[in-house]
């Protein structure tokens, strides 16, 4: 509890994109996401003015463009099989630099590329300038099922309890000389797991005992209100609205 | 195997989208049933180990280490139903809080990952159960049924992959890599199961949800020498049957099947770039839907693309829109 309490994917901050209602960004991010994967992939000019309408978001919010590079980390075991889908691919070839490459494969490989780049950009300030329960207070006001919201909240409470006490189980390990290295030592690391369930299992019990003695009926309380104004509504909404235009004008 | 944004077109990303809020609706409903008033709580709990667990990484084979995807784990410990909510609550909090796994492909996501590993785990299970009784065929189940779960999954995308994806590539070759490759992960995953199920079982037996039936009644010894069993288990209640989770497999999958081929027809990004082979550009509009207004996303009715698109987008968005609506109003009457 020394650290504060916010997440680590969160940047505290208080900028317009911070203060925006979690819900118009939600649905602000996941159009501009549908527009840019319904963009045709000829239209190069398109995806540079998406990025740059990301790095005006970016720059609105005060999320440095360092914080984003580093968790786009994130996209690289995909970059690596788009880089095999020209070798792979079907169709008329070409040569480049001695390997033979498949044109349509060349250009999947770079429709995957520029579309999962900004999407997961968008991801990144998503996550960056709203806390992960506001985005599923958010989530809750967009009308998903209250239970799965309700699972996911839980999810997000119980899940820096049970990473730290994986941590603690594998320091146990180490601190014995345990190094997974082999196929072998899969069953030590699977009776972890095991223990690691019902460890997590009985505390879950505990907690829904103690949450029902406090009057737990079903329903966490929602303490803050969530309302957006129409303004709210319109400054969230510029971003996918000034992708549609840009989808338009490169017509 | 998280799917970025961009991998599937706009409609597939869209119809599979549509098919896993129908699964996520039907499996809300189950869960009740499987964890009563402690499905939040708890289902968001396993949710956190699953996410957890999926950090694990063991070894494959020299130099090389897989992780676990979880789904079979997570129906033979909890129950189907409760192992696709988990399942789908994961990918969405990786999705959008860690950018792990695109927006748009959420869907997919859910249902390659969610629904088809543990559908085809939790039916391999039960058959394997059903053939081999005792602890033994629990934990021989939990191997199979793990196994099985994770090529299967690798398929279903390459299937889809095939149907709407964005890049022309061989599907029978592609299959067959996919297939190798992740039946030796499945390996993996499935001794990984098997021990951890075991492990629990050895322990807590009550807590795992596939071997309800093998709770031992009490037997109570008098100081005489008498014994009289009390409590014999009850002939375990199946709920989450097999029959009606197949049967919702098999709508989900006409479905995604009927929607995403009628509209992954009409589409220039992959099929017919194969097809045809003539450059990707010039569409020749000679094929079976060429007539209809939307077929090449419009270019024949003279509806511009993205009109054409937009249309077949909100078409299934109206169907996702329904089937959400249709779970929430239950939502209401019993929280």
């Amino acid at each position: 509890m020394g650290a504060g309490h916010h997440h680590q994917l969160y940047l505290p901050g208080g900028s317009v994109v911070h203060r925006l209602p979690p819900q118009c960004k939600l649905l602000a991010i996941f159009a501009f996401a549908i527009v840019v994967v319904a963009t045709p992939r000829e239209r190069f000019w398109a995806f540079a003015a998406y990025a740059v309408l990301l790095g005006v978001v970016a720059a609105a919010a005060r999320v440095p463009v360092t914080y984003v590079g580093r968790r786009m980390v994130i996209e690289v075991p995909f970059v690596l099989f788009a880089f095999l889908i020209p070798v792979i691919g079907l169709g008329e070839r070409i040569t480049v630099l001695g390997l033979s490459l498949s044109v349509p494969g060349l250009w999947a490989a770079w429709n995957i590329l520029a579309k999962a780049t900004l999407g997961v950009a968008a991801s990144i300030l998503l996550a960056a300038t709203t806390e992960p329960r506001v985005i599923l207070i958010g989530a809750q006001r967009l009308r998903l099922p209250s239970l799965l919201v309700q699972i996911a909240m839980f999810m997000l409470r119980y899940m820096d309890v049970i990473m730290e006490e994986m941590r603690r189980m594998r320091v146990a390990r180490e601190s014995r000389g345990f190094e997974a290295r082999n196929f072998r030592h899969i069953p030590v690391i699977a009776r972890s797991a095991g223990a690691l369930f019902i460890r997590s299992y009985e505390r879950g019990e505990r907690v829904h005992l103690a949450m029902l003695s406090r009057g737990y009926s079903g329903r966490m309380p929602i303490i803050q209100d969530m309302s957006a104004s129409a303004h709210q509504w319109a400054t969230a909404l510029a971003l996918p609205a000034a992708a549609l235009a840009v989808l338009g004008l490169t017509w | 195997m998280h799917v970025p944004d961009g991998f599937f077109n706009a409609v597939t990303s869209v119809s599979a989208g549509a098919v896993a809020a129908a699964g996520v609706a039907v499996c809300l409903r189950g869960a009740r049933r499987e964890l009563d008033d402690r499905t939040a709580p708890m289902a968001g709990l396993v949710a956190a180990f699953i996410f957890a667990v999926q950090m694990l990484n063991f070894p494959v084979a020299a130099g090389t280490s897989g992780h676990l995807l979880g789904g079979a784990l997570a129906a033979i410990l909890v129950g189907p139903y409760t192992g696709v909510l988990c399942m789908a609550v994961v990918l969405l909090v990786q999705a959008v809080f860690f950018a792990d796994g695109g927006l748009t492909a959420l869907g997919v996501n859910i249902t390659i990952m969610g629904l088809v590993t543990v559908l085809v785990g939790w039916a391999v299970f039960r058959l394997v159960t059903g053939l081999a009784r005792g602890k033994g065929g629990v934990t021989l189940a939990a191997f199979l049924a793990a196994l099985i779960s994770v090529p299967a999954s690798a398929l279903v995308f390459t299937l889809l992959f095939w149907i709407g994806g964005t890049a022309p590539i061989e599907v029978g070759a592609v299959a067959a890599a996919m297939g190798g490759v992740h039946l030796l992960i499945g390996i993996g995953e499935g001794v990984i199961t098997a021990v951890t199920v075991g492990a629990v079982l050895a322990v807590r037996p009550d807590l795992v949800y596939g071997a309800r039936g093998l709770a031992k009644p009490l037997l109570l010894r008098g100081a005489e020498g008498t014994t009289t069993t009390v409590g014999e288990p009850e002939p375990v209640p199946v709920r989450g049957a097999l029959k009606p989770f197949l049967l919702g497999g098999l709508g989900l999958t006409a479905v995604l099947a009927g929607v995403v081929s009628f509209f992954a027809s009409s589409d220039p990004d992959g099929l017919e770039a194969v097809a045809e082979n003539k450059g990707f550009l010039d569409q020749a509009a000679d094929h079976l839907f060429g007539g209809w207004a939307l077929a090449d996303y419009g270019e024949v009715g003279g509806i511009p693309v993205g009109v054409a698109g937009i249309i077949g987008v909100g078409l299934v968005l109206l169907i996702a829109g329904g089937v959400a609506y249709a779970a929430r109003s239950r939502d209401k009457i019993k929280v």
